[in-house]
């Protein structure tokens, strides 16, 4: 149950920034410097941490949309359908971990 | 502790009979849960790709300008790429964001309001970004900041 609300969530939440993401690169279209300028403001440390969210709800959508996946096609997907949310926990964590050393680490390092 | 349960949307309220619509509908809700799937695991593809080349190679964010983008619009393979996922997503988005207010949206017209809302909201934003990749010119005249280096050749 909560993998399902988790999945809900973290779909409005990418959905949204979609629409916005679409929005902000359509600036290309209308100069270099605004299309710039506004993708200036995706750097700062406070949007810094926001990426790191909205990375961290991307993921888990994807390792949670195969598992969803995975119970609806694979003969067995029922039966293992909590283990393989362990596993999606335990991937999530996995590629979280070396994505914020990185993410973070430009971020926040000097540039 | 007691862990809470969330119910089932609508559940208790209808009776069950009246869930099921019969006939008029065609398969459209099966090719929904289908897209849902199939575009589901090409977006895990695309999407991390795509966050991995602009946010994990190089100097990461701080590469992102005009001319980062103008650069790999260059190539026809991030074209597609892109444009690929920006219908994939919006479809897969906005089939599920219309999955829940069809699940919490209980009186008809609140309904109706929200997903033609939405409808607009996809369709502005499916064609705009069409559009950009589309009509995008990586060195617009009389533009002189952060040009890609290609076009000081011209």
């Amino acid at each position: 149950m909560w993998s399902w609300v988790g999945h809900r969530i973290t779909g409005v939440v990418i959905f949204f920034f979609l629409l916005v993401h679409v929005l902000d690169t359509s600036l290309v279209r209308v100069s270099p410097e605004a299309y710039t300028a506004v993708i200036g403001a995706y750097k700062n440390p406070v949007m810094g941490l926001g990426e790191a969210g909205l990375v961290a709800a991307i993921v888990f959508h994807a390792f949670n949309g195969l598992r969803i996946v995975a119970i609806d096609f694979w003969k067995k997907g029922n039966k293992y359908q909590a283990r393989l949310l362990w596993s999606v926990l335990i991937l999530w964590v996995v590629v979280m971990v070396p994505f914020l050393i990185r993410h973070l680490s430009i971020v926040f390092g000097g540039h | 502790m007691a862990t809470p349960t969330i119910d089932a949307p609508r559940s208790g309220k209808i009776d069950v009979k009246y869930n099921r619509r019969r006939g008029g509908k065609g398969n459209f809700e099966m090719v929904a849960w289908l897209f849902m799937r199939l575009s589901g695991v090409v977006l895990v593809v695309l999407i991390f790709g795509h966050l991995f080349v602009n946010l994990m190679v190089g100097d990461g964010i701080h590469a992102i300008d005009f001319g980062f983008v103008a650069g790999k619009w260059a190539s026809p393979f991030w074209q597609i790429w892109d444009l690929l996922m920006l219908w994939l997503a919006m479809l897969h988005g906005t089939n599920g964001v219309r999955t829940i207010i069809n699940d919490y949206a209980e009186r008809n017209a609140t309904r109706m309001t929200l997903k033609t809302v939405l409808y607009i909201a996809t369709v502005v934003i499916i064609v705009l970004g069409t559009l950009v990749i589309f009509t995008f010119d990586p060195c617009p005249a009389g533009a002189v900041t952060d040009l890609p280096s290609f076009c000081t050749a011209k």
